[in-house]
Formats: C-alpha cells, sequence, structure tokens
C-alpha cells in the first residue's frame, strides 16, 4: 500500500432535478485529478452535468451480514403503510 | 469499488455445504452478489481472473488501433479512431475498478499483465497491417466482443454486470465505424476491395478464437455457467457470431476465408446454420501462452507506458501530500 494512488467514488447527477448517482470509482492522486479523470471516464457521453468524488475510505457503509436486522423488522410493520387504517368508502379518496 | 470496510473479512468464509447452497440458491434466484456479500473463494477468484483479464484485454487492444490514429486517411476517420480506442481505456477503467471490488489492487493486476501471469484476449497479438484492418477490428472484433459482453450484462456479479451495461452502451459505434470502413473500402478501387479482404483473410479465425476453447476443453466453464459468471457457452456465442457476420461479408461482396463454411438446414434441430471449418487450436494456444506475433512488442509498450509515467504518478501524490500537510498546518 502506501505508494498506490487512492480510490474515489463518483456520482453524477444526469441532469437538474435529479439525484447524485453512484457511477462507479477511479483513481486519483487528489480531488482535482479525481473530477478531472471522472469528467473523462464517466461522462464521454453527456451522462451528467454534475460530479461528486468522494475518497472510499472515507464512506461508512452497513454490514451485508446485518441486513436482516437492519432492514427485515421494516416488513412486518404494516401500521406504516396506508392500507392498515380502515376508511369508509363513503370518505372518498383520501 | 463500494467500500474496503469489509473486503479482508470475507476471505474467512466457510464453505460448508449449507453456505456453498444457500449461496447457490440466492444465484438461482437471480439475486445479483454485491462487492461485501460472503462468497465462495472459487467465486471470488474466478471473477478476479475473468474481470482482470479482460481489463486487460480493453487496454491492450488499445495498442492496435492506436497505432493507426496518425495514419488515418481523414479527419472524420481519425475523429472516430480516437474517440472509439479512448472508449477502450474507459472500458478497461470499469472493469480494473469492479475487479477491484473483490480484493484485487490495481497495482497487483497491472504487475500480472506486465509479468505475463495474466492473460488478455488472443486478438491482440495478431499485428494490424493495413487501413483496412481498422475496419475489420472494428467489425469483427468488436463484434465477437459484443456478442460475449451483451451476454455478460446479466452476470450475478453486480459490479461486472454494471460495468458491461456501460460498456455495451459504447461497443454500437465501434462496431459500426468498423463495418462503415469496410463499406467504403468494399466499394471503391479494386485495390481497396482487395484490402478489405486480405484482412477479412487474416483477422477472420483469429476473431473465432476470441469465444475461446470448445465448451469441452474449456476449464472451468461448467461452474462458471453454474454461478452465472457466464450465461452461455463459448460455442453457443461463437455460433451465433457466425451467423450474425456471414450474411454481413456477403453483403461487402467478401469472401469468408474458409472452404468448409456453408449453410446448412438440419443445424440446430432444423433451423439451420452455418457448418464450418476447424479452428487451428494450436495456433490459439501458442498465441495466448506468449508466441504470437505481438506479444512482447504489446507488453513491452504497457511497460513503456507504466514506467515513463512513474514521475507523474509521484509527482501527483507528492503534491496531494504536501497540500495536506499546509491544509493541516494552517
Ligand atoms: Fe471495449
Ligand atoms: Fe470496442
Amino acid at each position: 500500500m502506501g505508494n498506490e494512488t487512492p480510490l474515489w467514488e463518483v456520482f453524477i447527477r444526469p441532469r437538474n432535478g435529479l439525484a447524485h448517482k453512484h457511477v462507479g470509482s477511479l483513481h486519483a492522486a487528489d480531488e482535482a485529478l479525481a473530477l478531472s479523470a471522472a469528467r473523462d471516464v464517466y461522462t464521454r457521453r453527456e451522462e451528467g452535468n454534475s460530479i461528486w468524488v468522494v475518497r472510499s475510505a472515507a464512506i461508512a457503509a452497513s454490514d451485508p451480514a446485518r441486513a436482516g436486522e437492519n432492514f427485515d423488522p421494516a416488513e412486518d410493520k404494516i401500521y406504516r403503510h396506508p392500507t392498515f387504517y380502515e376508511i369508509p368508502d363513503d370518505v372518498g379518496h383520501m | 469499488m463500494y467500500s474496503q470496510g469489509l473486503i479482508g473479512a470475507d476471505g474467512s468464509t466457510e464453505e460448508t455445504d449449507r453456505f456453498l447452497e444457500a449461496f447457490q440458491a440466492r444465484i438461482d434466484a437471480e439475486e445479483k452478489i454485491e462487492p461485501m456479500d460472503p462468497m465462495p473463494e472459487g467465486y471470488r477468484r474466478t471473477l478476479i481472473r475473468q474481470i482482470g483479464q479482460h481489463a486487460h484485454s480493453e487496454v491492450v487492444g488499445m495498442l492496435p488501433e492506436g497505432n493507426w490514429i496518425t495514419r488515418a486517411p481523414s479527419l472524420k476517420r481519425k475523429l472516430a479512431l480516437l474517440a472509439k480506442v479512448q472508449d477502450e481505456g474507459g472500458h478497461g477503467l470499469y472493469l480494473y475498478s469492479a475487479a477491484e471490488t473483490l480484493g484485487i489492487t490495481r497495482e497487483q493486476m497491472t504487475d500480472e499483465l506486465h509479468s505475463g501471469k495474466a492473460k488478455y484476449s488472443s486478438i491482440f497479438n495478431y499485428p494490424t497491417l493495413s487501413w483496412a484492418d481498422m475496419g475489420a477490428v472494428g467489425w469483427l472484433v468488436d463484434g465477437a466482443a459484443i456478442m460475449n459482453q451483451i451476454a455478460l450484462c446479466r452476470c450475478s456479479y453486480g459490479p461486472y454486470a454494471r460495468a458491461m451495461v456501460r460498456v455495451c452502451a459504447e461497443e454500437s459505434f465501434h462496431q459500426r465505424q468498423g463495418y462503415e470502413i469496410m463499406l467504403t473500402l468494399c466499394r471503391g478501387t479494386e485495390a481497396q476491395k482487395k484490402m478489405a479482404q486480405d484482412s477479412l483473410n487474416r483477422l477472420w479465425w483469429p476473431s473465432l478464437m476470441m469465444f475461446g476453447p470448445h465448451d469441452g476443453d474449456s476449464a472451468h466453464s461448467e461452474q462458471s455457467m453454474k454461478w452465472k459468471i457466464k450465461r452461455f457457452s463459448n460455442d453457443a456465442l461463437r455460433e451465433k457470431f457466425i451467423a450474425a457476420t456471414v450474411p454481413q461479408a456477403e453483403f461487402l461482396g467478401l469472401t469468408v476465408p474458409d472452404p468448409d463454411l456453408k449453410w446448412d438446414d438440419g443445424l440446430n434441430g432444423g433451423k439451420g446454420g452455418y457448418a464450418h471449418g476447424d479452428i487451428d487450436w494450436d495456433e490459439f494456444w501458442r498465441v495466448v501462452k506468449g508466441d504470437g506475433v505481438m506479444n512482447r512488442e504489446r507488453i513491452a509498450m504497457r511497460k513503456a507506458a507504466w514506467d515513463n509515467g512513474a514521475w507523474v504518478r509521484e509527482a501527483a501524490l507528492a503534491h496531494a501530500a504536501k497540500r495536506c500537510d499546509t491544509l493541516a498546518a494552517e
């Protein structure tokens, strides 16, 4: 390690009104070089109008081994969904 | 690469039968596998090898065409070739980062290419001798690559599949610009048409070899199919390529250099298909193992590019470190 050029994650906003979306990664020594490499590698065909680059090492990720306990319980919390509540048809659309 | 945190932790995966069955069940259910998911070591190693080879092929593949940029016959052709070669560099980079999500570093992959440990597509060890080769490479080599890569868009490993979707979107122009070059030559003078024919003669068989050995002789093929790293067999893709390409050659008025090639109504269970001659597998293995016309020159050029760029990489890192220190001191 040590001498390796750091890794960056690249996010691109396809057009105004949409969020930046992860498109891939690249190696660059600093943020200026990362941005210019991201432009060359990921936007050769009008893929977007804005680029974010983030050092990969700076991303904290949830553990896939704990995906069950993190995300599954939401499934049985049916009271979070509108259909759980009974409203007579006469009330009309709500 | 998405996040490095957990990559190392996967090395301790316990491959009990239960683990392998659960993994296979995810694959069978068409679930995509993502970088930090538990996976069998064999799955990881196969993907590292395959994606690495694929990345190296894109990068080495820039050489036979890059070599013609300054000699393109018109500004239009020069722009197209520049854009194509730049795309291939991009394809290499998408693929290297997909491989890195599996826990190999870019430096390791570069070393393996330079030392000859890692392979790349045998086709790039053939020389590009005439301008017509720029046509035939786009038409045949990119055409064969597209057959392979479309199938890989549905690969079970998420980052590889996503990289393939990007690559496929960009490949189509590569093939079309190549075919247009062939068409222009074939509608030109006798000498130009002859140049196109000569190019087809030299590149036809090597293009068929791009699909790899026959299914029966292809190590790991069966396991790769089971894990959905591969979705179609080498031979199935090769036959598909031949069926698509022979009519295109006929349209050009060129002759495919295979005296045994003929349509056979009885093939493919009555649907018909092209019967064709045997591939020279001795030649294939010779080239894969390093004894093609261009193997040494290709690797020498990659090494020279790497070595000559060392000072740039070092300077960029030194500059970044210095700026970090200045910021910290402020
Ligand atoms: Fe490519
Ligand atoms: Fe291509």
